[in-house]
């Protein structure tokens, strides 16, 4: 395949601050820098789907037509796309990363593509949809405040759709969106669209997931994607990109007390500085401000923020998300791993807890095991001291205790630290109760966790009504 | 402006360029806390710029606790020696150089046919950070510039000769960045992974962080090479038919002067090169970067030999 591009020498002219994209509409650079610059929140997605759900092609037509993709790229995509006799360019190519994957035309790792609009910003985290499913799934939801899952019209809800959501479920993302992709092959038909989205909407409800929205869309012909299709009359919800665009963000100032895990002191030790002693980390959950009676886990002692510290200045008040150095009144022996936490709800520590893990590397975790263990900025000796049921993926239920995890296996286990940990239950988003197991030789990570019985947590959203299962169709 | 002046302010507006900035603050942060030996690649491009400012940030009012290294083909923009040299001194830093020239002088390297030394700086670079034992190497890529590197993790695992190996490479979930590795391996960190190009340019217009001049529109003796205006030097250009003209021009990435091509650009400021960078019609790296253009897999090939 001819590889080489093409340079355009074209001078970019701004002055007359007018330039032509591919699709043939002027846009005015002056405006659109200025619409791009104003300020904007972030929001971080997932898109999981099974093989030949169209997933690529859904990545490929949002990057395309929210003209995130410049001229040479299309230009090789078009090429090449020729070149294997195809009449339209195949978006999947704008996203297809590895050569080997190329190749075999499949996706075997997490990609992490980037657009924005002028409502927002977005990262998105492109997961494969076999063979290592749930590694990849666990990997890119973990971070998501919404997983976009793709089903094909002609299949509709199938194993591996419900296995996504409910990966996406057992990490807390708050937000979920069935895209029924390829409604042109069933005739832009209601009634299938309907019942797929209502098939779903109910099983994600029994997951105790807040928020369900189902879209009708063509990835190939960029129905629904970005632009609202005309050839779906009977659909008027949004796009997916609309869709993405107006979501609700929580508002991470909380009333919480702090928990801000202690990364690096800082002790400049100059002659205007003798005695500085900022403790820098980022703020996991909750707010601090100056005065906040705090605990240090697990030591227990007990001290008042004297003042929040950033390279901008002081602060009076910093909250879920941001990186700042906190003052303490006292001279407390504190140092990388310990807590800082408020003083109403602050975890006990423990050395022994129940925690749901997920299998990522190759090699089995037996129980027994001995590894290390990562909590917030800690890391301790532990022990794999029973595992307490293997997680079936589609029945949601314990099926059996085996002796030992292998890779993308789902397991409730007890682990037993050295050091006493001041872990708590784990909270969406993994700044609180996330955990790492590390194998101490090469420092493999063996598993992802998080702190709790998961299941039973799903468990009790569904039970506990108010919760409040608000599934719901986006269709009018 | 010095980056020192710019430390105490508050500018940054945009919430999305606060949470980027605190992700990559945290990551530089988890460096200090996990590794013994960390540096920064530093080459006084906008990127390392970057870096080099968030890290002085993140450790802020200490001193920052990384040296630098440059890996200095002998190609490089004097404007840009000049620059780094002048952050160095300003800053207090510690930096370290590894000269291309010394390991085309001793044999360890031979000059390819072409000029081009941006392929070669991959020896003295996996050679030093043996040599200095440096176990966490910080550099500025970002995950949009290339298609192979979307899936680049933000603590990369490099074998002992440098090696990128994808399978070995580990899930990164929620915050907790993995930094644990065998003797001998070490680990690249990219705190600017989730940044894109423009989200760099935002940030650098908000912070009001100086970059070298030759980011910025201005006269200058090029010629035309493989599609690129390339600047003439002892680096081997012009040859045979290649003219020299007159243009007013900018680079928009810094590296190797025999393979950095500069573009037409009358954009003189960071805001006229966000709106040149929104009009622009060509990516980054396939405009000037003429060692890209060897191949759609050639970066993924280089990383896999130890590239940044």
């Amino acid at each position: 395949m001819s590889t080489a591009v093409p340079i355009d020498t074209t001078p970019i002219d701004t002055t007359h601050a007018d330039v032509t994209p591919t699709d043939g509409t002027p846009i005015d650079v002056h405006e659109l820098a200025a619409e791009l610059t104003t300020s904007r929140r972030l929001l971080r997605f997932a898109t999981a789907g099974s093989v030949d759900d169209g997933k690529s092609t859904l990545v490929g037509r949002l990057l395309h037509d929210s003209k995130s993709v410049l001229s040479d790229t299309l230009d090789a995509v078009e090429r090449t796309s020729q070149a294997r006799g195809l009449d339209t360019p195949d978006l999947s190519l704008l996203v297809d990363g590895l050569r080997a994957e190329r190749e075999q035309g499949i996706t075997i790792d997490v990609a992490y593509r980037y657009f924005a609009t002028p409502a927002r910003t977005f990262i998105l985290a492109d997961t494969p949809g076999h063979v290592q499913y749930t590694r990849n799934t666990v990997t890119g939801a973990s971070t998501a405040d919404l997983v976009v899952i793709l089903t094909d019209a002609r299949t509709g809800v199938v194993n591996q759709t419900r296995r996504h959501a409910a990966v996406a479920a057992l990490l807390g993302v708050p937000h979920l969106l069935l895209a029924v992709n390829k409604v042109d092959l069933v005739d832009y038909d209601q009634q299938v669209f309907d019942s797929i989205a209502a098939e779903f909407s109910a099983y994600a409800a029994e997951l105790g997931i807040p928020e369900v929205t189902a879209i009708p869309i063509s990835a190939l012909h960029g129905d629904n994607v970005v632009t609202r299709s005309e050839r779906i009359g009977w659909y008027t919800g949004p796009s997916v990109l609309e869709h993405l665009e107006n979501l609700d963000l929580a508002d991470s100032s909380t009333t919480e007390a702090v928990r801000f895990p202690v990364q690096y002191v800082i002790r400049p030790r100059s002659d205007e500085l003798p005695d500085y002693r900022g403790y820098a980390g980022r703020v996991t959950a909750g707010t601090v401000r100056p005065g906040d009676e705090v605990v240090v886990l697990p030591s227990g002692g007990r001290s008042v923020v004297q003042g929040i510290d950033t390279a901008d200045g002081p602060r009076d008040l910093a909250h879920a998300g941001e990186s700042v150095t906190l003052l303490l009144e006292d001279d407390l022996d504190l140092s990388r791993g310990d807590l800082i936490s408020g003083v109403a709800d602050a975890p006990e520590p423990v050395t022994e807890f129940a925690a749901t893990i997920t299998l990522l590397a190759e090699r089995p975790l037996r129980r027994g095991a001995r590894a290390l263990l990562r909590y917030g900025t800690s890391t301790t000796r532990v022990i794999v001291t029973s595992i307490d049921g293997l997680l079936d993926i589609d029945s949601l239920t314990y099926q059996s205790a085996p002796d030992a995890l292998a890779l993308n296996d789902i397991a409730k286990v007890t682990l037993r630290t050295a050091d006493p940990l001041p872990v708590e239950d784990y909270r969406a988003g993994g700044a609180v109760g996330s955990l790492l197991i590390i194998e101490p030789s090469d420092g493999t990570t063996l598993a992802a966790g998080m702190v709790g019985d998961r299941r039973a947590a799903l468990h009790a959203s569904v039970s506990d009504p108010s919760t409040g299962n608000t599934a719901k169709e986006a269709t009018a | 402006m010095t980056l020192t002046d710019t430390v105490s302010r508050e500018r940054v507006t945009s919430p999305h360029l606060k949470t980027l900035e605190s992700e990559a603050i945290h990551i530089l942060r988890e460096v200090a806390g996990q590794f013994d030996r960390p540096v920064i690649l530093f080459s006084a491009g906008k990127d390392s710029v970057l870096v080099l400012h968030l890290a002085r940030k993140a450790f802020h009012p200490a001193p920052l606790p990384f040296s630098l290294l440059h890996v200095d083909t002998g190609h490089n923009f004097p404007e840009v020696l000049d620059y780094r040299d002048r952050v160095v001194a300003q800053g207090g830093l510690r930096l370290q150089v590894a000269h291309v020239q010394d390991w085309i002088d001793d044999g360890r390297l031979t000059e390819r046919p072409d000029g081009t030394r941006n392929p070669l700086q991959t020896v003295p670079l996996v050679d030093t950070i043996a040599a200095e034992k440096f176990d966490a190497v910080i550099g500025g890529a970002r995950r949009d510039e290339e298609r192979s590197r979307a899936k680049e993790r933000i603590f990369s695992l490099r074998d002992s000769f440098g090696g990128w190996d994808p399978r070995r490479q580990r899930p990164e979930l929620w915050g907790l960045y993995n930094g644990r590795h065998a003797p001998g391996e070490h680990v690249r960190v990219f705190p600017l992974s989730n940044w894109t190009e423009l989200d760099v340019w935002n940030y650098i217009e908000a912070e009001g962080i100086e970059l070298p001049q030759i980011y910025y529109s201005h006269q200058r003796d090029v010629f035309r090479r493989g599609g690129m205006w390339l600047a003439p030097g002892e680096w081997g250009g012009p040859t045979g038919r290649e003219v020299i003209e007159r243009r007013t021009v900018r680079y928009r990435t810094v590296g190797d002067m025999s393979c950095t091509g500069a573009v037409e650009s009358t954009a003189t400021d960071v805001r006229a090169v966000i709106e040149e960078i929104i009009a622009t019609r060509i990516t980054e790296r396939g405009a000037t970067r003429a060692d890209d253009q060897l191949g759609e897999a050639a970066m993924e090939d280089r990383k896999r030999e130890g590239y940044f």
